[in-house]
């Protein structure tokens, strides 16, 4: 192994450190590496992998009885017809953007704490993603079409409504999607190359072999590599804006009180981060007290990633006031009965519920003791994940539930398949994390490398 | 060349500083075809070896003006010309609402192209190469920087070149089999 580590670098910074002192490029090869290559996992990998297998099976409980009955065993009707479907949509896709921010917009801004949670904040996206996409299909009544939404010449001689913004949606997700899997797996390569170099198993060595496609570290090879990570980094960061302000499109392009407002590109956006962070809070804490990396996933990354849960959570409080003054200010009826029915109709608990979730719980991260507290740190994410869910279920129902005419009034809720489909996603997301985990390195090896103090090229040559 | 049956001479070194001190009396001494592997992007280590490579950049820049073009191509051909629908006289070629698909299809080209781009410069995927046959090369990928002094360099002689390798004072040498 190498010698132990040379403490050359500059003067260590004043906050916490973003990596433990004392590690060299060999351990910190070992401690991410190990949990990849080790043969017994923690009980509690165990644990999360049962609990998200029993969930996928109640995935595909539902979506067979779904498929057999069609979309009535919902509780979408006129006038709500657009139930948990798009909520969860929303909400899975907002989740996802975390990964983007860290791993793009982070990188752009040369902000070194992003390294050890990059990669399964990457992951996370995906994840989220894939349950996201799963909604719209599953509600366009007969998933087998699901084609037809993409341009592609047919004997029906029909194209896409390039002018709907559901149009928009399909391409704005599966865009993200596909670049989001091409960045990930740009930025698995050189560790899929260690993973093949330290592989005890021959199948492993083969498998891992074959995913790095012959890396070897070359000098050239990383110049490249590092403009094309870059660029790719430059293109995602506008695409993760898009994304979220072409799903808000589904609404504000909409003329329903309540939808159709100009706040809404920004207020999702941020809402979008507010919810992804949350969602990476809610998994780092556990995991990095799973597998021992507290080294890696320092206090500094919570505080940090706390800090922005604070800002953007003030940014979706000034969208939740924005709808409230424009509801009166515009002095329109329908606008002004909108607020009002959210503030006192029959849905005023989901909607008091989220301003206590999304507004008042994260003014506690104000307070440096709350941020150095993780127990209490993993509270507050995950009622912030409630939060931003009650926030959806409330922009769709609300809205819908009372629209101009009152004789098309109606009341939603969820039936017991809504909450089976909400709950198998969460099981397909958990599934796919603790697999990620188990198979693939959840930190970007190289990457920690460079933050090693022995990293930097010395000036004086001996 | 006593044995052209040689890839390269292959030096180690055990931190980044050394590796690019080496580079650099490779490069005075006079050998140009050669490569160093590292761990992590050393960028030193690129501009020691005087790597500039500016194709990729203009490689994304053409990949996002032909996906935006085609999108906004796609939008425009079906909308107006192959299958126009008449709704209430709004006009055909409507482009503010084009727009956000074009963007789409420019970021999606772009990042095909950096992707497809970065492996066939790069040459990868490369299933077989001739230092995978050297023993320690596996560390490259872990703690060690290496120095390959390649056969098809001119001054390339194995005597000489282990003996210039073995003055830069690196942890080992060994010869790779082709």
């Amino acid at each position: 192994m190498s010698e132990p580590g040379k403490h050359t670098g500059p003067a260590g910074p004043t906050r916490a450190p973003v990596i433990q002192p004392g590690h060299t490029f060999g351990s910190v090869t070992d401690r991410i590496s190990s949990v990849v290559l080790s043969e017994r996992m923690p009980r509690l990998w165990w644990l999360g992998l049962g609990v998200g297998f029993l969930l996928v099976t109640v995935l595909l409980v539902a979506v067979t009885h779904l498929f057999m009955k069609g979309t009535g065993i919902w509780g979408v009707n006129v006038p709500v017809g657009w139930g948990f479907a798009i909520i969860c949509f929303v909400w899975w896709v907002g989740i996802g953007h975390a990964g983007t921010l860290i791993s793009a917009i982070l990188l752009l801004l040369n902000q070194d704490w992003r390294t050890s949670i990059n990669r399964f904040a990457e992951a996370m996206t995906l994840f989220a993603v894939a349950c996201a996409g799963l909604y719209p299909i599953l509600h366009l009544g007969r998933p087998w079409l699901a084609y037809w939404l993409f341009p592609y010449p047919n004997t029906m001689g029909m194209w896409p409504q390039f002018r709907s913004p559901l149009i928009w949606d399909v391409f704005a997700v599966s865009t993200y999607a596909s670049v989001s899997a091409m960045f990930w797996y740009v930025g698995l390569i050189p560790d899929l190359a260690t993973l093949r170099d330290r592989s005890p198993s021959r199948a492993g060595r083969v498998i891992y072999g074959m995913l790095a496609m012959g890396w070897r570290g070359s000098a050239r090879h990383w110049h490249r590599y590092e403009t094309a990570y870059l660029l790719l980094a430059a293109l995602a960061a506008p695409l993760v804006v898009s994304v979220h302000t072409v799903v808000s499109f589904d609404f504000a392009v909409s003329v329903v009180p309540g939808w159709h407002a100009t706040i809404f590109p920004p207020y999702f956006v941020a809402g979008a981060i507010f919810s992804g962070f949350a969602m990476v809070l809610t998994l780092a804490i556990p995991l990095r007290v799973m597998f021992g990396l507290e080294d890696f996933v320092t206090m500094r990354h919570l505080d940090n990633m706390a800090r922005v849960m604070l800002a953007t959570g003030l940014v979706v409080a000034y969208g939740y006031m924005t709808e409230t003054f424009m509801a009166w200010y515009s002095a329109n009826p329908f606008e002004t009965y909108m607020i009002m029915n959210r503030f006192g109709g029959p849905y005023s608990v989901a909607y008091w519920s989220l301003i206590f979730c999304n507004v008042l719980m994260p003014q506690l991260l104000w307070f440096r003791r709350v941020r150095a507290n993780v127990p209490l740190l993993f509270v507050i994410s995950i009622v912030v994940n409630i939060g931003m869910w009650l926030e959806r279920y409330v922009i769709v129902v609300t809205s819908l539930h009372r629209d101009f005419l009152p004789s098309s009034w109606g009341m939603y809720s969820g039936t017991i398949w809504d909450w089976a489909t909400f709950a198998g996603t969460i099981g397909l997301f958990l599934s796919l994390l603790f697999l990620f985990i188990r198979f693939l390195p959840m930190i970007s090896i190289f990457e920690m490398r460079t933050l090693v103090p022995e990293a930097e090229v010395r000036e004086e040559s001996p | 060349m006593s044995r052209p049956a040689l890839y390269g001479l292959l030096a180690e070194f055990t931190n980044p500083t050394d590796l690019v001190a080496a580079v650099h009396k490779a490069r005075e001494a006079g050998y140009r075809a050669m490569d160093a592997y590292t761990p992590y992007p050393v960028e030193e280590v690129a501009e020691a070896l005087h790597v500039h490579d500016r194709r990729l950049p203009l490689i994304v820049l053409i990949g996002g003006i032909v996906g935006g073009c085609a999108g906004y191509a796609l939008q425009f051909w079906t909308s107006t010309i192959d299958y126009p629908i008449n709704i209430g006289g709004r006009p055909l070629h409507s482009w503010p609402a084009f727009i956000p698909i074009t963007f789409e299809t420019t970021i999606l080209v772009a990042a095909i192209s950096a992707v497809l781009g970065m492996l066939a410069l790069n040459g990868l995927p490369t299933p077989y190469h001739p230092l995978f046959n050297a023993p320690r090369f596996a560390l490259a990928t872990d703690d060690r920087f290496f120095l390959c002094i390649e056969a098809t360099d001119a001054l390339f002689d194995e005597q000489e070149t282990l003996r210039f390798l073995q003055r830069l004072e690196p942890r080992s040498v060994s010869e790779v089999e082709p």
